[in-house]
């Protein structure tokens, strides 16, 4: 009797079954993710190097790190980018702002003698102002973020080798390193972490030594950047933003169809500046990042760096026309260009065939990323 | 989808033959520059090293930052000296960007020979062997020396690449050698040949008592031709110009172009590979920088130029 009795539970559980949800299956589900593509391409693209360039150094630690600064640079951005084309909108001044802000921290340090971890917070300040305007402009003029960004990249490069010119009379302001020494803040972003335990795996073999010069005996690597913790964290940090938070809801929304997400109630404007701002602050941490690594900041770095955040986005699964993508994808996206780039050159690829090489890849890349996505999701 | 992805593998297993490195029966050698994309005159170099590679049997890769983001190349060094090549040949285009990932490349025991940007005490701070180059601002000063002999009071300097400190270097010795300031008469013109025309032909219209012009290289240069050509001032105003092209050469001949300095970009590609062969074949190694220019050329020597320009010179 009490078989029966469940049987008709079940059966009851059946007919009351909502008919506007539809069932998937696990393992659908597992699939249907916009990083899919951006995961096979990653395997293909570290299986095609560790083929054509595995003995060359690339997967030497000292190899590793340098292709992992390099995608790490590109992450930073791409983070930021990311969001922000989830939330339907371009940024084109992320380059400049690079530029922009490298400037403002090594004029502030070296020109006028500040302290570093003053000239860091204002440059952080004035980049998420420049953010708000640019975030505020699409909003008020309903013009396509593509147009005011874009005009932000000209006045903010123009701006920042005016400023250089006229206060220094060179583009390429040297010297912050000895400037920022000992700065409290200075080594968040230039500084390396772990470096007693390179010195140790240099000890048991695994690393190269120096041999030569001053600096004989110690690791090729000295450490993990601290540009490469940043990216991690801001990969981490977008994550959650966007996969476990109402924040995140409102992010895709806003990209998905505004006018829909503002009926729900969802604050538009106010999520679309925030994104800006968002773009505007991932440029400013590879640019203040960069300033400390090197020492200097020039009026034209940060060139088309906007588009190689928009480049990683997009391989990473994310739709140009916003509402759909995420950060893992990106960060992805960001290493298989990184790897790419880099792993051309440890191939030993003629320099005028290495761009050739890096196009195609990319494309294949994409085209792989999209065809997987509609294979799967079924969708045209 | 299953042509696509077939077509993909052959399309990757196709690239994988492309890439494969070059036989390894010589040495390897890296020349990493500063140069974007867009510079036509590293291609002299690029010639150079051909040459010089051919010659010793070595095997010389050139890279560059595709937009001449100078961060960017030194990353290349980076990657350059993680792949362990038997030397590395650079530019300082920025000694404090530079000088970093170099002294790295130097102390893990690889010869470095600097050549181009930079001078012979940043070369010996990082601990490369030797510099192979022409001293930027004494070859602007001597450009400036011949320039006031010819008369020049007021003058033009059109630069294509502000973002590079030698180039605003060279304007500034000119200046010096005039005994003038330097002040507006530096002109940021980009690397568009119209855009350059334009602003050229802009500033001389709005300053028509300039006698005097400085090109920093045949990107800045040709426009410039162009535009005195097209307002009627081909050789009635002093033009002095850094580096050859036939253009130029065509241009010292008809005496619109005064003199070209030649810094021989073909010395800087070519003798770092063979010094460096030799380093690493016999040991041996000149104990001194190399000066590769200035050489002025003139209408009285351009014949021996003129043959090879944009080639080999």
């Amino acid at each position: 009797m009490a078989d029966t009795g469940e049987q008709t539970i079940e059966q009851l559980k059946e007919e009351i079954r909502d008919e506007r949800l539809r069932e998937t299956s696990r393992l659908r589900k597992m699939f249907i993710r916009p990083e899919l593509g951006a995961i096979c391409g990653a395997i293909l693209v570290f299986a095609f190097f560790l083929v054509v360039a595995g003995g060359s150094g690339m997967f030497a630690p000292e190899g590793i790190i340098n292709w992992s600064v390099v995608s790490a640079q590109f992450a930073i951005i791409a983070v930021g980018a990311c969001l922000l084309m989830i939330a339907g909108e371009f940024d084109l001044s992320v380059g400049s702002m690079i530029g922009f802000s490298g400037i403002v921290i090594a004029l502030m340090t070296v020109q006028w003698g500040l302290p570093a971890w003053f000239a860091i917070i204002v440059a952080f300040a004035l980049a998420l102002a420049i953010g708000a305007l640019n975030g505020y402009l699409v909003i008020k003029t309903g013009l396509p973020s593509f147009i005011v960004t874009l005009a932000f990249l000209y006045i903010l490069r123009g701006a920042t080798i005016y400023i250089s010119i006229a206060t220094t009379r060179k583009t390429i302001i040297g010297g912050v390193r000895e400037a920022a020494e000992g700065d409290p803040i200075a080594w968040l972003f230039g500084g390396k972490l772990f470096s007693g335990l390179f010195v140790w795996l240099s000890d048991i073999g695994i690393v190269d030594k120096f041999v030569a010069g001053p600096k004989a005996g110690q690791p090729v690597v000295e450490g993990i950047p601290m540009l490469v913790i940043w990216a991690i964290a801001l990969i981490i940090f977008g994550h959650v933003l966007l996969t476990r938070t109402k924040f995140g809801n409102w992010i895709f929304a806003s990209g998905g169809d505004s006018q829909a997400a503002r009926y729900v109630g969802v604050p538009v404007n106010r999520v679309k500046i925030l994104m800006f701002m968002f773009s505007a602050f991932c440029a400013t941490v590879f640019a203040t990042c960069q300033v400390m690594e090197f020492g200097s900041a020039a009026a034209d770095r940060g060139l088309l760096k906007e588009f190689e955040a928009i480049i990683s986005v997009v391989i990473g699964g994310a739709l140009l026309t916003g509402g759909y993508g995420s950060v893992i994808g990106a960060a992805l996206g960001a290493l298989i260009f990184g790897v790419v780039q880099q792993g051309l050159f440890f191939a030993g690829v003629e320099s005028s065939l290495f761009r050739v090489f890096l196009g195609v890849i990319l494309l294949l890349a994409v085209i792989l990323n999209t065809y997987i996505r509609r294979m799967i999701t079924g969708e045209r | 989808m299953k042509k696509l992805l077939t077509a993909m593998g052959v399309a990757v297993a196709m690239a994988a033959q492309f890439v494969m490195p070059a036989q390894a029966d010589g040495e390897r050698f890296v020349l990493v520059s500063h140069a974007p994309d867009s510079d036509s005159w590293w291609n002299t170099i690029k010639n150079a090293i051909a040459v010089a590679g051919e010659q010793m049997n070595v095997e010389v890769e050139y890279r560059n930052p595709p937009t001449g983001d100078l961060a960017d190349m030194a990353r290349i060094i980076e990657q350059a000296t993680a792949s362990n090549p038997d030397g590395i040949i650079a530019t300082i285009a920025d000694y404090d960007v530079l000088s970093g990932p170099l002294s790295n490349a130097v102390a893990k025991g690889i010869p470095v020979i600097t050549i181009n940007s930079g001078t012979e005490e940043q070369s010996k701070a990082i601990g490369a062997l030797m510099h192979v180059g022409q001293p930027e601002f004494a070859a602007g000063k001597g450009a400036g020396e011949k320039a006031k002999a010819a008369g020049v009071t007021k003058f033009l300097c059109v630069n294509h690449y502000i973002t590079n400190p030698a180039s605003v270097e060279r304007c500034q010795g000119y200046a010096e050698a005039l005994g003038v300031e330097l002040g507006d008469q530096m002109i940021d013109s980009g690397q568009d040949p119209a855009e350059i025309k334009s602003k050229v032909m802009a500033y001389l219209q709005t300053n028509p008592d300039t006698n005097g012009i400085l090109t920093l290289g045949p990107t800045s240069a040709h426009p410039t031709l162009a535009a005195l050509d097209e307002m009627g001032k081909a050789g009635t105003i002093h033009f002095g110009t850094f580096d050859l092209s036939s253009e130029i050469a065509e241009a010292i001949k008809s005496d619109v172009i005064a003199f070209a300095i030649d810094q021989q970009p073909y010395l800087q590609g070519y003798l770092p590979v063979v010094i460096l062969t030799n380093l690493a074949r016999y040991g041996v190694v000149p104990g001194n920088s190399i000066n590769s220019g200035p050489g002025f050329v003139t209408k009285a020597n351009i014949a021996l130029v003129e043959k090879y320009a944009g080639e080999y010179r």
